[in-house]
């Protein structure tokens, strides 16, 4: 982990970018230095050996649920596209994408 | 340089299933924009997915079919990437725990079988579709969710496919397997079935790979073998030029019939994969699994298997009736009305699948069993062969029972002597110079004078009846 | 709630006035629905008249955490990329109440997507708190907390991701419920950490949350991990004759410079439960100084997926520069999300980016197990575990923004039981010498609320410090 703890503003727009995020320049400059501070805090974790642990990704254990097989109607039109920020016909509008 | 090219393919499926793999939205193709949409397919704030049963059992079905292990406990994970058809930032999928692994398929290329080996089928849900539309549009495009969500699996084989012909035939292979299990239609117009290719060639003898480019956008049967056709000759020549293959994705261009390279997805992807928390594990126990597997229908190969020893069909009747599930389904079912399969397998073969012209045979106008009857007609004698066409194509025009057209255009076989006779008695009376050459030698006219007495019944009266008379009465 | 004797109308008129007259001071409220919560406070009326009433909660006037959607009123998450946004749905928690005849006044203020414990991080608006007007309400439930607080409504409800029902609550003298993962349903509730959000309720009193939880409790099949674990009637529990049990004291919760004040209380309080007999229990939670890092590591890597969908496309706002579509995504989301979301966004995406995932939520995941296990450990030896809800009472407002890691680190006693999954509640115990409510955190084992209610209730028969309310309003 200790390699990784130095952020440099490549680094920082770098994730900017994956998480398609503008940050203004203050913004980067702060958000990369946190970014630091607070993976540097994170090592704390790598005192412990979790080599023989299992990961938990639920806290309380859970049985696979499952539902039935069967349609049920959808929202009605004018709640679907109701918030659209671009209405095109019944579709929500963007640019345009090239492929 | 000789090259060997080496495959690899990854299949998505659509699983039939009235519902969403995670949202109790409808499936079904050919819906208005977005009209197959709730708040869980839009990616609405706040929703949760709950898994669809019957989504699981069809993977299940696919993986069995496929001689694949099914792994009792199985993962979902979220896939991150930003794209207008992705409604949630992320496509539920499975990651590296997938719900099945290591089955093979075999194909037949030529009179060659080969085993293609099958590294895993994953589930996941599919993604709405991005549509560029100038005349509603104009310069902008918009986003039709009505196939987000939608369940499928994908099937990915190892680099076990050396030519285009071997990919064309697995996908032959794939297709009629997932039909036959009721998991997918297989329309790969409609996209149902889509496919993939990873496409790598290295000089014959090399041991390592080269690089791969993944070909997309291959929407129709066709296109698999031509796709990679053209792949294979670029890339040779790329080699053959001294330059180097890029890793990239190509997309199948079936107008310009050439593949060419995918601009936007040249930023190399971070998927940032992590298990979904909204999701529980997929935990199966045997017997579970094992009741799937009792109730699967019958596969082709065994399917082929029965026709020859219990049915008695030639390997070409039997393998011909077996390649499609539905025809099987049909050639089946007008057995249960008669049992001659020999007959009503030819009759399948030769007149039906003549009819429906590679279509699907639900378009047919009536149901199996009228096939079935129409040939027990025959059968009794009730009309000849030749008559039996005629009723076929009625048939076919307005779907009418045989038995009915028969009865109603009179087509009756005559079988009763005393209706014949007379009708011989008259022939012979006017053709007294063909008699008197027949009784001179020229036995060939008996062709002749039944062909006149057919002739002049219309056809209904029984050949064999007929030839037997004039047989008797040229003595 | 159940034993009132004045009309819905008359309470939901009082809660409306209170908000015009003390709202603009506090900035509880991010919506009020005046003309529909006197109409549905004149339908629990009616139906009381004629003795239809549909049990404690009817008309009862109760306000949301603005993070529960609502198809009639505005749902905002306190974010500028969710202003206007009206939801095509109420969630289920929202059903519920309706159905049970709750009167909803409004939405109410939080920090924006529930991340924070100050509430300053609402794009709107601070909250303030009602004891102090120049502090903090404390965080995410913010408006949920200092609504109940100044009487601007009966109950509420508030969401707990990693405290943001129980230290609020602590911080504005009331009781907060955090029920086990799984015993309320997520959906329609805006997620922020899928895998630790859990619903509850925050009222004036133990027996309120009692009533409010068995309303909301209760499996759903629309949320996959809701959990099919039988309900029991929480407020009767309330009323069960009392035990002695046996109460653990973490010694880790102890350690370093916990407030003196806040530590007398807390004393006091033991003393209240070994009078009535409890045996009080020194216990180890050894894995607790990893909680805060495991905590951060997996609720923003969760939060940043959770957020991914916030994208200018199908609602919410939309930033478009014109320069295509990743700048259209890049605009909207930087323009829409607040300050401390994006630096949660960012550290939630670099530690699942490639090559980072197993040194960081792979690892986090790892620690939490131990954490798990510390606690069931513990729960062997004890029926609940007591320790201060929050190492602080209300902070000035400003005093932390410069610092985010401090900021986090005073989330210490409430993380754990988010990563446990586990149930806990933060109850009044005291006040320090500005008149500032302290809270005291009963934690319990999985599904064992009543038990938790039970003693909470315990406590509350047995001190004052509940009735009292903020006077400089």
């Amino acid at each position: 982990m200790s390699e990784h703890s130095k952020i440099d503003s490549e680094e920082v727009h770098h994730i900017a970018k994956l998480a398609r995020l503008n940050l203004s320049p203050e913004e980067a400059k702060e958000i990369g230095s946190n970014l630091e501070d607070i993976l540097r805090y994170v090592e704390l974790l790598n005192q412990l050996d979790t080599s023989n642990v299992t990961p938990t990704s639920h806290a309380i254990p859970l049985p696979t649920k499952y539902r039935e097989d069967s349609s049920q109607p959808c929202l009605e039109s004018s709640k679907t596209l109701r918030g659209a920020p671009e209405r095109i016909g019944d579709g929500f509008g963007v640019p345009k994408i090239v492929e | 340089m000789a090259y060997e090219p080496v495959i690899g393919l990854e299949v998505h499926a659509q699983l039939q299933t009235n519902s969403k793999l995670f949202s109790p939205a409808p499936t079904h193709f050919g819906a208005a924009p977005n009209a197959n949409t709730n708040e869980i397919c839009l990616g609405m704030p706040g929703v949760l997915p709950v898994l669809n049963e019957q989504a699981v059992e069809l993977a299940i079905r696919a993986a069995i079919g496929l001689n694949c292990t099914v792994n009792h406990r199985s993962q979902w994970s979220r896939k991150h990437y930003f794209y207008p058809d992705l409604p949630k930032g992320y496509q539920i999928s499975q990651y590296d725990q997938p719900i099945a692994s290591n089955g093979r398929l075999t194909i037949k290329v030529g009179d060659a079988e080969k085993t293609i080996r099958i590294e895993r089928i994953h589930m996941e849900e599919d993604a709405g579709k991005n549509v560029h539309d100038a005349a509603l549009a104009g310069n902008r495009s918009y986003v039709d969710f009505n196939r987000a969500g939608i369940p499928l699996v994908e099937i990915v084989t190892k680099p076990d496919l050396h030519s285009p012909e071997e990919a064309a035939a697995y996908m032959k292979s794939l297709r009629q397997i997932l039909r036959y299990l009721d998991v997918c239609d297989g329309n790969m117009e409609q996209g149902s079935l889509r496919c993939d290719a990873n496409v790598s060639i290295k000089p014959i003898g090399q041991k390592e790979l080269g690089t791969r480019t993944e070909l997309k956008n291959i929407n129709s049967f066709r296109f698999v073998s031509q796709a990679i056709q053209y792949e294979i000759l670029r890339q040779t020549e790329v080699l053959d030029r001294g330059e180097k293959v890029i890793q990239e994705t190509r997309l199948w261009d079936s107008q310009a019939k050439m593949t060419r390279s995918m601009r936007s997805k040249e930023e190399a992807h971070d998927y940032r994969y992590f298990p979904d928390p909204d999701l529980p594990d997929l935990v199966l126990n045997e017997t579970q699994i094992a009741e799937i597997n009792s109730s699967l229908p019958e596969l082709p190969t065994q399917k082929i298997e029965r026709y020859i020893s219990e049915l008695e069909l030639s390997e070409y009747d039997a393998t011909v009736l077996s390649e499609d599930v539905e025809i099987a389904n049909f050639f089946e079912s007008a057995l249960q009305e008669h049992k001659n399969p020999k007959a009503i397998g030819n009759w399948v073969i030769n007149e039906v699948l003549r009819a429906i012209k590679g279509t699907s045979i639900t378009t047919l106008a009536f149901p199996p069993q009228y096939l079935g009857r129409l040939v027990k007609l025959i059968d009794e004698q009730t009309i000849s062969g030749k008559i039996a066409k005629d009723v076929f194509e009625e048939m076919l025009k307005n779907g009418e029972n045989p038995e009915d057209i028969v009865a109603n255009k009179g087509l009756k076989q005559v079988t009763n002597l005393d209706e014949i006779e007379p009708v011989v008695d008259k022939i012979l009376q006017e053709n007294s110079d063909n008699v008197r050459q027949y009784k001179e030698g020229n036995t060939k006219l008996l062709g002749f004078f039944v062909g006149q007495v057919m002739k002049a019944t219309a056809g209904k009266a029984n050949p064999k009846l007929v030839n037997q008379i004039l047989q008797d009465k040229l003595k | 709630m159940a034993e009132r004797k004045v009309s819905s109308l008359e309470l939901t008129n009082l809660c409306l006035n209170h908000i015009e007259k003390n709202d603009p001071k506090i900035g509880a409220y991010l919506h009020v629905d005046r003309e529909g919560a006197i109409q549905q406070a004149k339908g629990a009326d009616a139906r009381r008249e004629k003795n239809e009433s549909k049990g404690a909660l009817d008309g009862v006037p109760l306000a949301l955490k603005d993070i529960f959607l609502t198809n009639d009123l505005p749902t905002t998450c306190a974010s500028k990329i969710l202003e206007n946004f009206i939801a095509p749905y109420d969630g289920t928690v929202v059903k519920k109440l309706k159905d049970a005849g709750a009167v909803i006044l409004g939405k109410l203020n939080m920090d924006e997507f529930a991340m924070g414990s100050s509430n300053e991080h609402s794009a709107f608006k601070p909250v303030h708190n009602p004891w102090d007007l120049e502090r903090v309400a404390g965080g995410s439930s913010g408006g949920s907390a200092a609504s109940v607080a100044a009487s601007l409504c009966y109950g509420s409800l508030g969401t707990d991701t990693g405290g943001s029902i129980r230290q609020p609550s602590s911080l504005n003298g009331i009781v907060g419920l955090k029920p086990t993962y799984g015993r309320v349903s997520r959906y329609g509730v805006i997620a922020f950490a899928s895998s630790l959000d859990q619903v509850g309720p925050m009222t004036k009193s133990v027996k309120d949350a009692a009533l409010m939880l068995n309303t909301i409790a209760g499996h759903d099949p629309a949320d996959s991990t809701s959990a099919n674990t039988p309900v029991v009637d929480y407020a009767s529990s309330c009323d069960e004759k009392i035990t002695p049990i046996r109460i653990g004291i973490p010694k880790e919760y102890f350690v370093g410079e916990l407030d003196s004040e806040i530590a007398d209380a807390i004393n006091q309080a033991i003393r209240v439960y070994q009078n009535m007999g409890c045996e009080i229990v020194d216990i180890s939670l050894p894995h607790t100084s990893y909680a805060i890092a495991t905590y951060y590591l997996i609720a923003t890597a969760e939060a940043s997926s959770n957020l991914a969908r916030y994208d200018g496309v199908r609602y919410g706002l939309r930033k478009d520069p014109g320069q295509g579509l990743n700048e259209m995504y890049s605009n909207t989301r930087g323009h829409g999300f607040g300050l401390e979301v994006k630096r949660r966004i960012m550290l939630g995406t670099y530690a699942l980016s490639a090559g980072y995932y197993d040194a960081y939520y792979a690892k986090a995941q790892c620690v939490r197990t131990l954490i798990r296990n510390d606690f069931a450990a513990a729960f062997e030896k004890v029926d609940l575990i007591l320790t201060p809800t929050s190492p602080n009472v209300a902070f000035k407002l400003g005093a932390h923004q410069a610092d985010p890691i401090e900021m986090y680190l005073a989330d210490i006693f409430t993380v754990s039981c988010n990563l446990a999954g586990l149930p806990g509640i933060s109850l009044p115990c005291g006040f320090n010498r500005d008149d500032l409510p302290i809270g005291l955190q009963l934690l319990g084992p999985a599904w064992e609320e009543a038990r938790i209610l039970k003693y909470a209730y315990a406590f509350e028969r047995e001190t004052e410090h509940h009735k009292r309310r903020p006077n400089g309003l």
